[in-house]
C-alpha cells in the first residue's frame, strides 16, 4: 500500500520507472528454487523412509529368544534298548526333542499325562532342538546319563510372541501363538529363564525350513568367495586393459570398437550377463550350478567395465609432464607407465575398484539365472561347491510367507547395506585423503 | 598326473630360471661391455619362455586328450540296439564317465567285480554315489578310459615339462651384455595388455553368440512371427504339443509392461533428478552440496533388491491400504502394480539422472551463464533459457540412458510388479516385464531343449538388442556434446 502512496507522489517529480515485470519474474525465481528443494527433498525423504522402515522391521532379528534349561539326557529316551555301543545309528536316530519337551514339562510343571496340555506344547520349542542336542551327545557320549544347562532355540512363532510383535487382541483361533502358551512364556520369562540373547545363528546357520535355525552363513561364505574371485580377476585386467588403452593403443578403428564395447558393456542390463554365463558356463563349458566360482567369472564380467572407466580416468588424470620427465630420463615406455603413472594412479583406481566391488556385492539378477537361488545348508569348503550370496539369500526369504522370515530378511539387509556402506566409505576416504590435484 | 601339479611344476622351472638368469646377468654387469639390460629382466624372460610355451601346451593337451577320450568312449560302447537300456548314447558316455571318475576313488590293490551290483557298495564306502542304471558292461569300458587317460596325462606331463626345460635352456643360454631382454620382455607384456582389453570385445561376442544360438534353436519350434506378434504370453502349454504352440510365446504383453514400468519410472525420475542437479549445480551452497550429494549418491548404491523388497513389503500394502480406505471398500490399487514397480523404480534411478546431467549441466561454459546474467535474467532464467537449451542434447542423451536403464531392470519388477501376463492400461493393475519372464522361465529345474527355457534367451537378445540401441544413440549424443564445447 505505502509502495503505491510513495509512487503517485514521486510520480510528479521523477518518470515513473517503466513496468518490466521484476516481481513476477522474482516470483518465478522464488518459484524454480522452491521446485529444486522440493526435488532434492523427495530423493532425501524417500532414502529416509526406506532405511527407517528396514531397520524398524529388522533390527529385532539381530536377537533370539532362547530357553534355558536343564536337559537330562535320560538313558531310556536316546538308547532305550541300550546298544550303542555296536550301532552308531542310535545315537543320531534317537529321539531328541523329547528330552527338551520333558525339562520344559518339568519347569513348567505339567502333569504329563494331561494329553490336552501336552499338545498345546508342541511347537513351543524349535525343532532344532534336535540338531542342538544331537551335536553335543555326539560330542561327548559321556554326558548321558547327566544333567546340564542348555540354551534351547524357541519356535519362530514364541520368539514373535516374546518380541512383542504379535496381536494379543486378535481371536485365539486366528493367532499362531495359544493364550496357554502366553501364559508359559510369561511364566518362563518371569522365572528367568527365557530372555532375548544376541543372535548369532543369523550369522552361522545355513538354509532351513524353520526361521528361527536359518541364517546368512552360506550366503556370506558365498559372497566373500564370489568377491575374491572378482578381485583376483576384474582388477589385474581391468587395469591391464586400461593401461593399454590409455597408454599405448593407437587411435584406429580396432581400439574404437573397444572403446564403445566397454561403453556399451557398462550398460547392459545385469541379467543379460546371467545368461551368458548359463549359456557359457554351464550349458557349454559344462561348469556346476548354483557354484560361486561361476558367480565370481559373471560378476567379474559385469564389473569390468566399471573398473576399465574408472582406471582410465584415473590414469588420464596424471599429468603429462610426469610422463615426459620419466620419459626424458631414460625409461622405455613400459617402465614409465608402471614404475610412475601406475603409482600415482593407484588411489583412483583402488576406489573405482571399491566401487565396482560394492556393485557386485549387491548384484541379484544375474546370480538368480545361474542357479544360485538354492537351498543349501551346508558350508562351501571350495568355490565349486552350491552356495547362496547375500542379496539372493534376501530374495529367497522375500518369497517365505512366515513373517518370522521377514524379520530375518530385514536384517540380512541391514547387514548387507552396512557392508555396502563400509566399502562405500573406505572408498570416499581413500579417495579424500591421497587424491592429488595437480 | 594333474593338471594342477603339472602346472606347479612348470612355475617352479620358470622360478629357478629366474633365479639363474638373473645370477647370470648381474654377472656381467661389473664387465667392461655396459649391458644392456638389467638383470632382472634377463631373468624374467627366462621365467616367461620356461612358463608360458608350455602352459600353452598344457591347455591344447587338456583339451585335446579329453576330445580324445570322449571319442575313445563313445567307439567302444556298444552299437545302439532297440532294447538298449540307457536312453541315449549321450547319456551312456556322461554314465562311463562318472563311472571312471568314481572308479578312481577305490583302491588299486583290490580286484574289481564284474557286475555294478557288487561295484556299487565298494563305491559306496567312498562316497561315490552313481546313477542306478550304470550297466554292466560298462565297467571294462571305464576302466580302459581310465588308463588311457592316465597315458596321455602322463605322456602331456612329460612333453609340458621338457618343453619348458628346453625354453629356460633356451632363455639362459641367451643371456649376454648386449642380448634386448628388456625389449623381449615388454614385447610380451604389450601383447598381455592388448589380450586384457579385447575381453570386452570377448564378452560382447560371447553375449551375442550364446544368446543367438539359443534363440535360433527357439525359432525351429515357435516362429518367430508368433514371438514377435503373439499378444498371448501363456508358456506352460506349448510343449505338450506342438500344434498349440501357435501365439503361447507373445512379446507383446511383456513389451508393454517393460515399456509402461519403464515410462512411468522416468515419470517420476526426470523432474526430479533434473530439477535436484539443476539446484545442486546452480543454487546449493557448498555445505549444502556437501552433505546432500553424498546422500543422493547412497541412494545410488543401495542395491536395488532393496528397493524392490521395499516396494513389495512396505510400499505395496500401503498403497493397497489407502486406496481401499479412500474407496472405502475394494482397493483400486492392486498390492503389485505398475504404478508400484514405477514409482520405486523411478526413485532408484533419480541419482542416475542427477548425476548425469549434473555433468552436463556444469560442461555448459561460464561465458554463457555470465552473458545472460549480465544481460539483466534471473538465475531461473538463465537456467531454462541459456543453460538448459544448451545442455539439451547431453540432458536427451541421459534420460536415454536411464530408459535403459529402466527397461533391464530387474529385481524391483520381479517383486514388484507381478507376473501375470496382462495387457492393460490401468497403472494400479499388475503387468509382466521382458525381465522377469527371464528370471521366472530360468529358475527352478531346467531342461535345456525345451521352448519354455529356450525362450528366455529370445527374451534375453530382445532386450540386448533393445537397450544396445539406446545405449549406442545415447553415448553418441553424449559424446557429440561434449565435444561441442571442448
Amino acid at each position: 500500500m505505502t509502495d503505491i502512496s510513495m509512487d503517485t507522489m514521486a510520480g510528479a517529480v521523477a518518470r515513473p520507472r517503466r513496468d518490466i515485470g521484476l516481481k513476477a519474474r522474482y516470483a518465478a525465481e522464488r518459484r524454480f528454487r522452491i521446485y529444486g528443494v522440493i526435488a532434492i527433498s523427495v530423493g532425501l525423504a524417500f532414502l529416509a523412509i526406506m532405511l527407517i522402515t528396514i531397520v524398524s522391521k529388522g533390527y529385532t532379528a539381530f536377537w533370539q529368544t532362547t530357553v534355558t534349561l536343564p536337559i537330562t539326557f535320560d538313558e531310556k529316551v536316546i538308547d532305550p534298548s541300550g546298544k550303542r555301543a555296536t550301532d552308531p545309528n542310535v545315537l543320531v536316530k534317537a529321539n531328541y526333542p523329547k528330552l527338551a519337551e520333558n525339562a520344559l514339562v518339568a519347569k513348567l510343571g505339567i502333569d504329563p499325562a494331561n494329553k490336552p496340555m501336552m499338545l498345546k506344547l508342541k511347537g513351543f520349542l524349535s525343532e532344532g532342538a534336535r540338531v542342538q542336542l544331537r551335536d553335543i551327545v555326539s560330542a561327548d557320549p559321556s554326558v548321558i546319563g547327566t544333567t546340564r544347562d542348555v540354551n534351547i532355540l524357541a519356535a519362530a512363532n514364541l520368539d514373535s510372541a516374546f518380541k512383542g510383535q504379535i496381536d494379543l487382541s486378535v481371536d485365539e483361533a486366528r493367532r499362531k501363538v495359544s493364550n496357554q502358551q502366553i501364559d508359559w512364556m510369561n511364566k518362563l520369562k518371569a522365572d528367568g529363564v527365557m530372555a532375548e540373547h544376541f543372535n548369532t545363528g543369523l550369522f552361522s546357520y545355513g538354509a532351513s525350513s524353520r526361521p528361527e535355525t536359518s541364517g546368512m552363513g552360506v550366503a556370506i561364505i558365498g559372497s566373500f568367495y564370489m568377491m575374491v574371485i572378482v578381485l583376483l580377476l576384474a582388477l589385474p585386467i581391468g587395469v591391464a586393459a586400461s593401461i593399454y588403452l590409455e597408454e599405448f593403443a593407437k587411435k584406429n578403428r580396432f581400439t574404437d570398437l573397444i572403446e564403445v564395447n566397454i561403453n556399451n558393456l557398462a550398460a547392459v542390463p545385469s541379467i543379460v550377463f546371467g545368461l551368458l554365463g548359463l549359456a557359457v558356463f554351464i550349458n557349454f563349458l559344462g561348469m556346476p550350478r548354483s557354484a560361486s566360482f561361476v558367480g565370481g567369472l559373471v560378476l567379474t564380467l559385469m564389473t569390468l567395465p566399471t573398473i576399465i572407466i574408472a582406471t582410465r580416468a584415473a590414469l588420464a588424470a596424471v599429468p603429462p609432464s610426469i610422463r615426459s620427465a620419466a620419459l626424458g630420463l631414460g625409461a622405455s615406455k613400459m617402465q614409465m607407465v608402471f614404475h610412475h603413472i601406475l603409482p600415482l594412479a593407484a588411489p583412483g583406481i583402488l576406489t573405482g575398484t571399491i566401487i565396482g566391488l560394492a556393485r557386485a556385492l549387491g548384484e541379484t539378477a544375474p546370480l538368480l539365472l545361474i542357479g544360485m537361488v538354492a537351498f543349501v545348508a551346508d558350508y562351501p569348503t571350495t568355490p565349486f561347491d552350491p552356495a547362496t550370496a547375500l542379496p539372493v539369500q534376501i530374495y529367497m526369504w522375500a518369497n517365505e510367507a512366515e513373517r518370522a522370515f521377514v524379520e530375518r530378511m530385514s536384517g540380512a539387509i541391514i547387514i548387507l547395506l552396512v557392508f555396502l556402506m563400509a566399502m562405500n566409505i573406505t572408498a570416499i576416504v581413500l579417495r579424500r585423503r591421497f587424491e592429488r590435484r595437480w | 598326473m594333474s593338471s594342477l601339479l603339472v602346472l606347479a611344476i612348470v612355475i617352479a622351472v620358470g622360478v629357478v630360471a629366474f633365479v639363474i638368469g638373473r645370477q647370470r646377468a648381474s654377472a656381467h654387469e661389473t664387465g667392461k661391455v655396459k649391458p644392456h639390460s638389467r638383470a632382472h629382466y634377463h631373468g624374467w624372460w627366462a621365467f616367461l619362455l620356461a612358463v608360458l610355451p608350455a602352459v600353452l601346451l598344457l591347455a591344447v593337451w587338456d583339451v585335446g586328450s579329453s576330445f580324445y577320450l570322449d571319442r575313445h568312449i563313445h567307439a567302444a560302447l556298444p552299437e545302439r540296439t532297440v532294447d538298449s537300456k540307457v536312453a541315449s548314447e549321450a547319456l551312456d558316455a556322461s554314465l562311463v564317465k562318472s563311472l571312471a571318475r568314481g572308479l578312481r576313488r577305490l583302491d588299486g590293490g583290490t580286484a574289481l567285480p564284474a557286475t555294478f551290483a557288487e561295484l556299487q557298495p565298494l563305491l559306496a564306502a567312498k562316497g561315490v554315489a552313481l546313477a542306478s542304471d550304470t550297466q554292466d558292461y560298462m565297467i571294462p569300458i571305464a576302466v580302459e578310459a581310465n588308463t588311457v587317460q592316465d597315458r596321455l596325462g602322463l605322456f602331456g606331463a612329460v612333453l609340458t615339462f621338457a618343453l619348458s626345460i628346453a625354453g629356460a635352456f633356451y632363455a639362459l643360454r641367451q643371456i649376454a651384455p648386449r642380448a634386448r631382454a628388456r625389449n623381449n620382455v615388454e614385447k610380451l607384456m604389450l601383447w598381455g595388455l592388448l589380450a586384457a582389453s579385447t575381453i570386452a570385445i570377448l564378452t560382447t561376442v560371447g553375449i551375442v553368440l550364446s544368446m543367438l544360438f539359443q534363440t535360433i534353436t527357439f525359432f525351429e519350434s515357435v516362429s518367430p512371427m508368433s514371438f514377435f506378434f503373439g499378444t498371448v504370453w501363456d508358456p506352460r502349454f506349448a510343449a505338450a504339443g506342438s500344434g498349440g504352440s501357435q501365439g503361447q510365446f507373445g512379446l507383446i504383453p511383456l513389451l508393454a509392461g517393460t515399456l509402461y514400468i519403464a515410462a512411468v519410472a522416468l515419470l517420476v525420475a526426470v523432474p526430479v533428478g533434473l530439477m535436484s542437479a539443476v539446484y545442486m549445480s546452480e543454487y546449493a551452497s557448498r555445505s549444502v552440496r556437501s552433505v546432500v550429494k553424498p546422500a543422493l549418491e547412497l541412494l545410488a548404491g543401495i542395491p536395488t533388491i532393496v528397493y524392490g523388497i521395499f516396494a513389495v513389503v512396505t510400499l505395496g500394502p500401503f498403497l493397497r491400504d489407502l486406496s481401499a480406505a479412500l474407496t472405502g471398500g475394494s482397493p483400486f490399487i492392486q498390492g503389485q502394480s505398475i504404478f508400484t514397480a514405477g514409482l520405486v523404480m523411478g526413485v532408484m534411478l533419480i541419482p542416475v539422472v542427477s548425476s548425469l546431467s549434473d555433468d552436463i549441466i556444469t560442461a555448459v561454459p561460464r561465458a554463457m551463464r555470465d552473458g545472460s546474467l549480465g544481460l539483466g535474467a534471473t538465475r531461473s532464467e538463465t537456467i531454462k533459457r541459456v543453460i538448459l537449451p544448451a545442455a539439451l542434447p547431453g540432458i536427451v542423451g541421459a534420460i536415454l540412458l536411464t530408459a535403459s536403464r529402466a527397461i533391464g531392470e530387474t529385481m524391483i519388477v520381479v517383486l514388484a510388479a507381478g507376473v501375470a501376463a496382462n495387457l492393460t492400461i490401468n497403472p494400479f493393475e499388475a503387468m509382466t516385464t521382458i525381465t522377469v519372464k527371464i528370471v521366472n522361465q530360468l529358475t527352478g529345474d531346467l531342461e535345456f531343449n525345451s521352448p519354455q527355457t529356450l525362450v528366455a534367451f529370445a527374451l534375453g537378445l530382445t532386450l540386448f538388442a533393445l537397450t544396445l540401441v539406446m545405449n549406442i544413440v545415447a553415448l553418441y549424443i553424449v559424446r557429440k556434446y561434449r565435444e561441442q564445447y571442448e
